[in-house]
């Protein structure tokens, strides 16, 4: 089954595609990373999901084939928004409360339980709790309508690194324990590499990169070699290309027993150096299907350098 | 930290009924009831105002007409107590009574949806379970309902201050200023209001603009039936007699001489326009303007709308003001549906 489902997505705001041309599907059963720059659709892919927005090309369906923001699928999927929107005024019991009143399914114990593990009192006004708190109390109320996807946007941006580590934690442990599907956006790739084995990477309101982190690692070597010698190595599409004096990387796809050229060397490449890559050079893709991926044309316009 | 575990979802009953309607019963109420004591408070106090000013009117109407006899100088001074007591009281109270529609418009309805954009808490209330547009008519609809009982039943008591002036020939009770203070039509301005309110809050996004648009707004629409729909409710009665019946609501009035129309005469509130002088300059004091024209072969024609018609404009007015609203309201939680993020 797959979480999300989308084809030919677009949204534009007035004259703007926010999104374009998307065309996705998340299997279900892995914590998915939206990654890409500020800006780049993240919010939108996510408000186009969970129904928050109409798309203006394409569609998009969840669990299944579910239409987004049908019955169906507010039912089974839990999300929170950026910041963690709470109403402030009203109590941590009354948040439950609320939840609970507005959902078929609410596991009151597993909430109240999971609230007085992580320290937060019932009876405080949900305006009155840290960033932290806040997101942990907006995330306890999503698990607690037992999901069969969790939708976060943006969830560790506005926490310090403990607060970050804690979240995390029980994003895994849901995922891990219940089998919850998790999709959550991040411009901040660091914090999702020991989380994620799904990465999507947007930029520019178009989709860059998906695939499992194991298969997009495996597929992607960094060469390493003389840099006057790039010239020669043409023949495998390369992502990206950065010179360091004498010395340049490529990112090109291929696998671990493929060839390499006499005077290079190769390792295997960080999740972080794919993403960083392939966001430095938003004409590449790497998407399920045919590969579209163009070879290097290193004699006409190079891809952009970044030099030491 | 002890890891927590989720027990297994239970398998998916068929069918997956909607959360039931009533468990928004307690969202709304909690969610609103400050706003509800605000307006509770608000109108209580209007009441209280009411009663209290009402019932010194009953009393000194009361002592007015019962005075005997009615010439002597105490009932003299018992009717001027009464025009310079408590006429001014009955202007503060229309005022009053004109300005709490408004007020709940903007502070029961504005906020509802303006709130929620406002602040981002819609990303969280329109991706429960419930369903947004679920969400919105479980919202719109109690609240509607409840600020429209409540002016409803202040609508009784403002009858019941009122009544002295309208025995007293005040004037009548179609009047522009004072007919929509009573019976149905002042509960259906109150759910116009809210109406507008809600639209105006789902349009404008922000609590405050929203507040000020939904003020803007209601009182523009307000304006409208007393300077120019309310006398075409019903087709007005013509008569070419010189006296109408109590407390008839005069249109318009004009002359004609031999089946042809001749000049327009008074105008509903005005005095003689001046052109009747010229036909009857010499007007003897003991014969009337009217009498004068007629003895020159003028037919007086006066069209009006007789006090008995109140009921059945009354009746008009708020259904064209409850259809209004119920598009409104329809509109509202179309947009919801339709547009958000």
């Amino acid at each position: 089954m797959n979480v999300i489902e989308t084809s030919g997505l677009g949204k534009r705001y007035g004259n703007t595609w926010a999104l374009r041309e998307c065309t996705l599907a998340i299997p279900a059963g892995h914590v998915a990373a939206l990654v890409g720059p500020n800006g780049a659709g993240k919010t939108t892919l996510l408000n186009l999901a969970v129904g928050l927005a109409e798309p203006s090309a394409g569609g998009v369906t969840v669990l299944g084939g579910l239409p987004a923001g049908s019955p169906a699928a507010l039912d089974g999927i839990a999300f929170v928004a950026q910041d963690a929107p709470l109403y402030k005024n009203l109590s941590v019991a009354e948040m439950l409360h609320l939840t609970r009143n507005l959902n078929r399914l609410f596991d009151q114990d597993y909430a109240k339980a999971r609230l007085a593990d992580l320290g937060i009192p019932l009876k405080r006004k949900a305006g009155r709790l840290s960033g932290g708190q806040q997101a942990q109390l907006a995330l306890t109320l999503a698990l607690a309508r037992r999901p069969r996807l969790l939708v976060l946007d943006e969830p560790v941006a506005m926490l310090d690194p403990i607060a970050r580590h804690d979240f995390m934690a029980t994003v895994l442990t849901a995922m891990v324990d219940d089998g919850v599907s998790v999709l959550l956006s991040s411009h901040v790739l660091a914090e999702l590499e020991r989380v994620a084995d799904y990465l999507i990477l947007v930029s520019r309101g178009r989709v860059q990169v998906a695939g499992e982190v194991e298969d997009l690692l495996a597929s992607h070597r960094v060469l390493t070699g003389p840099a006057a010698e790039v010239g020669t190595y043409a023949e495998r599409p390369v992502v990206h290309l950065r010179r360091a004096e004498a010395q340049a990387h490529l990112l090109v796809r291929a696998a671990a027993g493929d060839p390499v050229p006499p005077g290079w060397e190769t390792h295997p490449v960080s999740l972080e150096e794919l993403a960083l890559a392939y966001l430095r050079e938003p004409g590449a893709a790497a998407l399920p299907g045919p590969a579209r991926v163009r070879a290097l044309p290193l004699e006409a316009g190079e891809p952009s350098e970044v030099t030491r | 930290m002890t890891a927590l575990t989720l027990p297994a979802r239970p398998a998916e009953d068929a069918g997956l009924r909607p959360v039931p309607w009533r468990r928004m019963a307690w969202v709304t109420w909690r969610q609103h009831r400050i706003a509800l004591a605000g307006a509770v408070v608000v109108l209580g106090a209007l009441a209280v105002y009411l009663w209290r000013t009402g019932l010194q009117i009953h009393q000194a109407w009361t002592a007015m007409v019962t005075c005997h006899p009615a010439s002597s100088y105490a009932c003299g001074q018992s009717a001027g107590l009464f025009n310079t007591r408590f006429v001014p009281r009955e202007v503060v109270a229309g005022i009053l009574l004109t300005l709490a529609p408004a007020l709940l418009g903007a502070f029961v309805g504005a906020p509802v949806l303006a709130r929620e954009l406002e602040t981002g808490t819609f990303r969280y209330a329109w991706t429960q379970g419930f369903g947004r547009w679920r969400w919105t008519l479980g919202k719109l609809v109690p609240l509607a309902v409840a600020v429209t009982a409540a002016t409803g039943a202040l609508s009784v008591l403002s009858w019941w201050f009122f009544q002295p002036f309208f025995a007293d020939n005040f004037g009548t009770p179609l009047a522009p200023a004072l007919f929509d203070l009573r019976g149905v039509a002042y509960a259906a301005w109150t759910l116009a209001a809210f109406a507008i309110g809600a639209l105006a809050g789902m349009l404008i996004r922000r609590v405050v603009p929203a507040m000020a648009a939904t003020l803007a707004a209601y009182f523009g629409l307000a304006l409208l039936p007393g300077l120019w729909l309310r006398q075409h409710y019903l087709p007005p009665v013509l008569t070419t007699s010189n006296t109408l019946p109590n407390f008839a609501w005069t249109i318009s009035q004009w002359y004609t001489k031999g089946g042809k129309f001749a000049f327009a005469g008074v105008q509903k509130s005005g005095t003689n326009a001046g052109i009747e002088q010229y036909w009857c300059p010499h007007a003897s004091p003991s014969e009337t303007l009217g009498q004068c024209l007629a003895q020159h072969g003028y037919t007086q024609w006066t069209a009006y709308q007789p006090a008995t018609r109140f009921w059945p404009f009354q009746w008009i007015e708020a259904g064209w003001l409850v259809a209004l609203s119920v598009l409104l309201i329809a509109a509202t939680v179309w947009l919801v549906r339709r547009r958000a993020a």
